[in-house]
């Protein structure tokens, strides 16, 4: 056990480092895509070495040295086979080396990361590997695609952010709000794929929710006074809570309603309350704090009967008037219905049919289903269910509805 | 998200290079060859894999001691499964625009075959443990 602790810690402060070293490097050789690979290679010498030899006196100097003669290998290879020097990456020596803490190298590198110029899942898988630190195979195993699929995946999204020329440096003030938006979602779909993907008990390493928080969370030490920030992070950690009783022995979905809520983490309910409740008086309110603090009303209800559905159908309203996401929308029919009756929920859904983003689906259908059956409508509530469960792309989702209908429909039998 | 493309064929197309110059064959083969090469650099390719000619085809059944009893018999003129591709891709259209890249490969006489290939979205999550 002793061995084991001692590694995890030594991959901790391996994937800590990571943006940071890689931040010298690029510094210093302004060539993202080599030096990238070089802090990936000096990432796996220290995995296999350290264990072996210790922790070195200084990890990153020691991490930043390994890349450094790395990359040197590389530019002096790449001479020699160009036979000219001068398209090749050569050191800036009038930039210091420094081994000091630059905290905005991670920030910078987080929006090259998640540049416009890159597709969403190309940002993805960039951003998991340059500031993440996990290696290619961790994530291929993530996302369930070979390894080569993607490398090569990785490799593009490497040579888009070289060939458009974006330099190492914090975008204008102008730009950065936009940019760190971008960041957000990037790091919002990262921890929607790891929430979907898995549920129960079960925790890989590369677990995607717990690397988006933690992320986050880098993000959120940088950017201590952006309120949007610290409502992501809540959001995920309010999210997260319930992973245990999201699912049951046999993996099989438990909605909200029905989960045993003495399994939910407590101390992540706390932190992410904290975290949503000193940033919303900061005036600045936006979609992820007001996310976070519907989550923490659920999160607060001692039981499903206790939730605060008129806070929560204020808080939708908010929402609502805030984004166009025909999703918010669904979300609010479903509190306005909790408060009002499921009648007054339909009939907001009703006005949702004509939009063409919500039109094909699941997520219309499984919520009319749900209202429905609380209106005692049996029949039509099992016609969509089954139709909601024909749409869905998501295998426990589509088994969760499926055996909604099943139990709806051997009700009437009996 | 991911898709497999399935390229169905009938049986009776299947008769080992009936009417195929070794021209032709070989434009269809080069066709194959560059799309795979094309998927695998674009970060895309899940798995691609043919599979052997019908004749070689066995139904299999459980008999009351559940072990396997085979079935080789099957009619002229069934759709046959050739071979299948499955990519992730970012959207529905770019899954679309691949299959009929697949759906146009040259046929015996040099023209795009276009192929029916069946696209079919592949479920998240695995079902053994619902993760």
């Amino acid at each position: 056990m002793a061995t084991r602790s001692w590694e995890e810690s030594g991959e901790y402060l391996l994937r800590e480092l990571t943006p940071q070293v890689l931040a010298t490097v690029v510094r210093r050789y302004r060539d993202f895509a080599a030096a990238e690979d070089a802090v990936q290679e000096a990432a796996l010498a220290a995995a296999v070495q350290w264990p072996r030899q210790g922790f070195p006196d200084n990890p990153r100097a020691w991490l930043t040295g390994v890349a450094l003669r790395r990359m040197a290998d590389y530019v002096r290879s790449e001479t020699s086979r160009r036979h000219r020097e001068t398209e090749v990456a050569r050191p800036e020596e009038s930039v210091p080396l420094e081994t000091e803490d630059r905290e905005d190298d991670t920030l910078t590198l987080l929006f090259m990361c998640c540049h416009p110029a890159l597709t969403l899942s190309s940002a993805i898988a960039l951003t998991l590997r340059a500031i993440g630190g996990l290696t290619t195979a961790e994530i291929a195993s993530a996302f369930l695609v070979p390894e080569a699929t993607m490398a090569q995946r990785i490799s593009r999204a490497k040579q888009t952010v070289q060939n458009s020329g974006i330099p190492f440096q914090l975008p204008s003030a102008d730009e950065r709000s936009q940019r760190l938006r971008a960041v957000l979602h990037v790091l919002y779909l990262i921890f929607n794929e790891g929430y979907t993907s898995s549920a129960g008990p079960e925790l890989r390493r590369s677990d995607l929710s717990h690397e988006a928080i933690r992320l986050a969370r880098i993000v959120h030490n940088l950017q201590p006074d952006d309120p949007e920030v610290a409502g992501l992070l809540a959001l995920m950690l309010l999210t997260d809570a319930r992973r245990l009783a999201r699912a049951g022995p046999a993996g099989e979905l438990i909605p909200l309603a029905q989960q045993d809520r003495s399994l939910w983490d407590k101390e992540q309910i706390a932190e992410g309350i904290a975290l949503v409740s000193a940033a919303l008086p900061k005036g600045s309110v936006g979609p992820y704090q007001l996310q976070a603090a519907i989550a923490a009303v659920h999160d607060e209800a001692a039981t499903d009967s206790a939730t605060d559905w008129p806070q929560i159908l204020a808080l939708y309203d908010l929402l609502k008037r805030m984004s166009d996401n025909p999703m918010v929308a669904l979300n609010h029919a479903i509190a306005a219905a909790m408060v009002h009756g499921p009648e007054k929920g339909l009939k907001l859904i009703e006005a949702l049919q004509s939009d063409s983003r919500l039109a094909e689906h699941h997520r219309l259908d499984a919520v009319r289903a749900h209202l429905l059956e609380l209106a005692g409508d049996r029949e039509a509530a099992i016609r969509d269910y089954r139709s909601a469960a024909a749409r869905t792309a998501s295998l426990p989702e589509r088994n969760y509805l499926l055996t909604r209908a099943a139990r709806l429909a051997s009700d009437g039998d009996a | 998200m991911k898709y497999i493309l399935l390229m169905n064929t009938m049986k009776a197309n299947c008769e080992p290079l009936a009417g195929w110059s070794q021209k032709a064959f070989q434009a269809h083969c080069g066709f194959m060859i560059a799309i795979d090469k094309e998927l695998r650099e674009s970060g895309e390719i899940v798995a691609a894999e043919g599979l052997s000619f019908p004749d070689q085809a066995r139904l299999v059944r459980a008999d009351k001691d559940g072990l396997p009893i085979t079935d080789g018999i099957f009619p002229e003129g069934k759709e046959f499964l050739a071979g299948f591709w499955i990519i992730d891709v970012e959207t529905k259209e770019r899954a679309y625009a691949i299959a009929a890249r697949v759906s146009a490969a040259p046929g015996p006489d040099g023209k795009p075959l276009n192929m029916p290939i069946e696209v079919r979205q592949v479920m998240s999550g695995r079902p053994s443990s619902g993760s």
